[in-house]
């Protein structure tokens, strides 16, 4: 209940009155000057061309807009790719993406690499209206001006197509955009990413590719009620499309702690390693954007998250021994054929439960999906097979779900905090709900 | 008038083993691929998701993923003196429909045959004489040898992660393996299955009458496994519920779990399903074929042109099509001449069933988990004294002990009731049972035909099976059943029900879905319908594959040397698509 993503959203009324008085503290420091530090784009050695001429820029911007999995958003389910239309919930309403196709009237065929600029470096587009951080602008600021004029060389080569944008079904107040410069005041620094001379060059890369085009905190960390995500972009986790990410910091338990350099770039490269195997949003995550990532830069992300520090661990109430009994049981019955009796899993083919991050991750709520919906390994250029596990919607109630959930978390030296079977019902719903749910 | 679809490449007839194979093979050779499936898509999951796969009464009793006789069957006689009758219900066999054909459903066990097996006929004349051949049998030898064949075995074994322990690797015989077997490169990619108690019991039995028992290849797999291709299998969970059914923990080989993730990646490869493909349509000489003629799930007649047409279909279904498509002499029995249709045969099964102490939990099984001995299969033993050609192995399979079918109780226990009851109580954990797998020669009296009375949903003529156990046959089986007993009874505390196969053929109770010929492989273009790389003789562009091909069924479950024959044909056509034409002249 401590997050507004997720299935516990925010009450919107709530929102809007939220945003309201942030309004008005804005309004006292109309005319604050944004830190539009350019010259220290000059500074960031990160964006050196990969080769000079239109067609690097091209190449490279093909290779960060899959990177920053841009397709995703902007593409509507069985729709023509960067199209938009895709409906993306928030909890404040659903936003639809926009057509970024070069299209005239309907993409962003008019565009100049100066509005674009400014769109992904400030989040106003070529009309100087505010977008909505749903579109994560406060990450792609970091992006150098080459890199993102690279992306729209790239973006400029699609095939135009005429996809009008639809309205936002967002309540009121925040179907006005001039909402937004509100809350970009109180929560949106522009700047592109400062090289940090005391770190090395690989370590710098990482922290480019997560902070910006990569815009991991996006699901990976903490947003407050207005859905804004602390500026330090702890990664400690964060919920994000009816799904909980977990933590990339430190900490073996439920963060990366126990996961080597070398285990990261594996699971961005594959989806799975031997410690774990992508469920849920990310899995398409890996399947469409980190696979094709360079092995390079796959290790200085590895390199930039192993530095991250371990959050304080919340201290955890005891589980009540009849609780463990009924999930031990329900786990023989049900998961133990492929993650075998003592959650080790089967290397190559099933991830382990026992001493799985994701799995002791401080919300249960992936587990849960995963276990309600299923979950596919992704299908990736190294392992092409794709595993499925089958969801146990129709086959276990919520009692069963929430014993169960409890029992993993807290089996073969897991540790977690237990579920409730009304936390189960709550998401069973919301993922009815959600699209592909 | 039949629509016209693009033309393609190469059009496969079915989507199961030998179509994926096919598909993976000369999609890497570049060629655009289609294949055409009568049934469904299906997938691991959701369709054999664990959550409901394991239920014997909608896939083993109601068989919901086979074939569908009210739209596709047979009819048939023991001998050509009777009138045939459509088979109106699944019997004796289990032909599939759907992708992966009834490599979704098979139990995995995954034998190669013995090189003499190639050789039969002129081995037989060689070591008995020309005299001790039944006049009546249309002994063949293949046309291909072991030896051509072992790399592609390796192939197929690789591809589906298969669990044994080798016997013969390059001539060094191993301990604990097959004794018999051919020579292979090397050992099978995965160690052998657990054993269940009531292996273990055959293992001991076995060797206190003098045999060399080992354990029998298993598709299931006995450790994660990630095949040449790159795809991953999971371990066996021994689940026991493999033969009839799905796997759904992608451990059992079919092409779902070895080939499709990465095939239908391709994009020169396409399939459609619910198309029934009725016809392989000809030009004007007969010798060449222009593609096929399809019936969509609508009605629609759709004609779909392709350069190369292969039959990938189950084994009768390929013949059928060759007859509906008067391509090929058809079989005439009278004269013994005519090659579509000839050369039909099954397989001759027995078992022992034994009744002892020991609890045994049958439940805790795998399609595959068994061991077996071999000393009686092919020529592995002097045929002289007997009279008779062929053999087969005896084997304890352990694949199950489902709750409906899948129990053995004493002969003259009650059928029904309280005393029922009590006898299933008493001999459900205890009970196994041993089975013999024998061999069925091919014989003019056995062949596929178009019945001249029943039509299928389509209006086109029934294929007709004439088919009957012959003398040779019945002394092979009661000869191996025997064996089988003398294992039985070597079983401490064992009583014994000694189940031989008597009488004529019956279509109706379940033996084996082995059904072989009608389209065989040779040297003969007068005896054989394929070549040795199993391209039509009369229509070089024109290829069948499966067991349609054998001359005979040796004593082996077929899949092995299917995927075998599939993999040296491949190789083949790739030659061919550079070169079009008959690979072996005329």
């Amino acid at each position: 209940m401590s997050t507004p993503y997720g299935s516990r959203a925010m009450p919107l009324a709530k929102a809007a009155a939220f945003l309201c008085c942030a309004a008005v503290a804005v309004a006292l420091c109309a005319g604050c000057t944004h830190d539009r530090d350019v010259a220290a784009a000059a500074a960031v050695k990160l964006g050196e061309r990969m080769s000079p001429g239109p067609y690097g820029d091209i190449a490279r911007g093909r290779y960060l807009v899959r990177a920053g999995d841009c397709e995703a958003c902007h593409t509507a389910p069985g729709g023509v790719p960067f199209a938009g239309d895709r409906a993306v919930p928030t909890p404040f309403g659903t936003i639809y993406s926009t057509n970024i196709t070069p299209d005239p009237e309907t993409g962003i065929g008019r565009w100049t690499g100066a509005d674009f600029y400014r769109a992904m470096h400030e989040g106003i587009d070529r009309l100087g209206r505010h977008l909505y951080p749903a579109f994560p602008y406060p990450w792609y600021t970091r992006l150098s001006r080459d890199d993102v004029l690279s992306i729209k060389a790239y973006l400029d080569t699609l095939a135009p197509v005429r996809q009008p944008t639809r309205s936002n079904d967002l309540p009121w107040p925040l179907d006005r955009r001039g909402v937004m410069a509100v809350w970009n005041g109180l929560y949106f620094k522009d700047g592109t990413y400062r090289y940090d001379p005391k770190r090395s060059a690989q370590w710098n890369r990482g922290a480019y590719l997560v902070k910006g085009v990569g815009h991991c905190g996006a699901c990976h960390s903490d947003k407050n009620l207005a859905g804004a995500t602390d500026p330090s972009d702890p990664l400690t986790g964060g919920f994000g499309e009816n799904a909980y990410a977990p933590s990339l910091a430190g900490g073996t338990r439920d963060g990366l702690g126990g996961w080597s350099a070398q285990d990261i770039a594996q699971y961005l490269g594959t989806g799975h390693n031997s410690l774990s195997a992508a469920a849920g949003p990310m899995a398409e995550v890996v399947e469409r954007s980190t696979q094709y990532m360079s092995e390079a830069d796959r290790q200085a992300v590895a390199v930039y998250l192993k530095s991250l520090p371990a959050p304080k661990e919340a201290s955890l109430a005891g589980i009540d021994r009849s609780t463990l009994d009924r999930g031990a049981a329900l786990y023989v019955d049900h998961c133990a054929g492929c993650h075998l009796a003592e959650g080790q899993g089967e290397q190559g083919a099933f991830p382990p439960l026992r001493r799985n991050s994701a799995v002791q991750a401080s919300s249960a709520d992936t587990l849960i999906g995963v276990i309600l919906q299923g979950a596919r390994i992704p299908a990736t250029r190294g392992d092409a097979t794709g595993l499925v596990m089958q969801g146990f919607a129709d086959r276990l109630d919520d009692a069963q779900i929430a014993d169960l959930t409890t029992y993993i978390r807290n089996a073969w030296g897991n540790r977690a905090e237990a579920v409730d079977a009304d936390h189960v019902e709550d998401l069973r719903r919301t993922l009815r709900k959600s699209p592909g749910g | 008038m039949a629509r016209r679809m693009p033309p393609v490449n190469v059009v496969l007839v079915g989507f199961g083993w030998t179509a994926s194979i096919i598909a993976q093979e000369l999609t890497d050779a570049g060629a655009q691929v289609l294949a055409l499936e009568r049934g469904a898509w299906r997938d691991t999951v959701p369709d054999f998701a664990t959550d409901h796969i394991q239920d014997e009464l909608r896939y083993a009793v109601r068989k919901q993923i086979f074939e569908a006789p009210e739209r596709e069957t047979l009819t048939f006689r023991n001998n050509a003196g009777q009138t045939a009758l459509p088979m109106r219900h699944l019997g004796s066999f289990l032909p599939a429909a759907g992708v992966g054909g009834a490599g979704v459903h098979w139990n995995g066990q995954c034998w190669r045959f013995l090189p003499q097996d190639f050789v039969v006929r002129s081995h037989t004349e060689q070591r008995y004489g020309k005299s001790f051949i039944p006049q009546d049998m249309n002994l063949q030898d293949w046309g291909v040898t072991y030896e051509e064949l072992e790399p592609h075995y390796d192939s197929f074994e690789y591809l589906c992660g298969i669990s044994g322990l080798a016997g013969n690797v390059k001539g060094q015989l191993i301990e604990g393996g097959n004794p018999f077997e051919g020579p292979r490169q090397r050992g099978y990619p995965l160690p052998p299955l657990e054993r269940s108690a009531s292996t273990v019991l055959f293992d001991k039995a076995a060797r206190a009458v003098g045999f060399k028992p080992f354990p029998c290849p298993a598709a299931n797999a006995s450790r994660p496994y990630r095949n040449p291709l790159g795809v991953q299998m999971g371990q066996c969970t021994y689940c026991g519920y493999c033969e009839w059914f799905g796997c759904g923990n992608y451990s059992k080989a079919s092409p779902q779990t070895t080939i499709l993730p990465v095939l239908l990646k391709k994009d020169n490869f396409r399939f459609r399903t619910h198309c029934n493909v009725t016809r392989v349509n000809t030009d004007s000489t007969g010798r060449r074929a222009t593609g096929v003629t399809y019936v969509d799930v609508d009605g629609n007649q759709i004609e779909q042109p392709a350069d190369m047409v292969v039959l990938c279909a189950f084994a009768q279904h390929n013949v059928h099509l060759l007859l509906l498509s008067k391509i090929g002499q058809p079989y005439d029995p009278a004269a013994n001449s005519g090659v579509v249709g000839r050369n039909y045969a099954y397989q001759i099964t027995s078992a022992v069933d034994v009744f002892q102490k020991e609890r045994l939990n049958p439940f805790m099984g795998a399609g595959a988990l068994g061991q077996a001995i071999d000393e009686f299969n092919g020529d592995n033993f002097d045929h002289g004294p007997h009279g008779f050609i062929g053999g087969g192995y005896v084997a304890l399979w352990n694949t199950g002990g489902r709750p409906i079918l899948q129990h053995y109780l004493p002969e003259h226990a009650p059928k029904w009731g309280a005393g029922w009851k009590q006898a299933m109580h008493e001999h459900y954990l205890t009970a196994c049972s041993i089975a013999t797998h024998g061999s069925v020669m091919s014989y003019r009296s056995s062949y596929l035909d178009l019945d001249p009375t029943w039509r299928d949903a389509y209006g086109n003529p029934l294929l007709r099976l004439t088919f009957d156990f012959q003398p040779n046959e019945h002394r092979m089986s009661d000869f191996l059943t025997g064996q089988a007993a003398k294992i039985g009874r070597a079983i401490p505390g064992a009583s014994v029900h000694v189940r031989k196969r008597q009488g004529p053929y019956s279509i109706v109770p379940y033996q084996t879905t082995h059904n072989t010929g009608g389209a065989a492989m040779g040297s003969d273009p007068r005896t054989s319908f394929v070549n040795r790389y199993l391209q039509s003789w009369g229509v070089p562009n024109l290829w069948v594959m499966g067991s349609a091909v054998f001359p005979q069924n040796p004593g082996y479950n077929p899949t092995g040397t299917i995927g075998a024959l599939t993999y040296w044909s491949a190789q083949a056509m790739k030659r061919y698509l550079k070169n079009p034409g008959a690979l072996v002249p005329t």
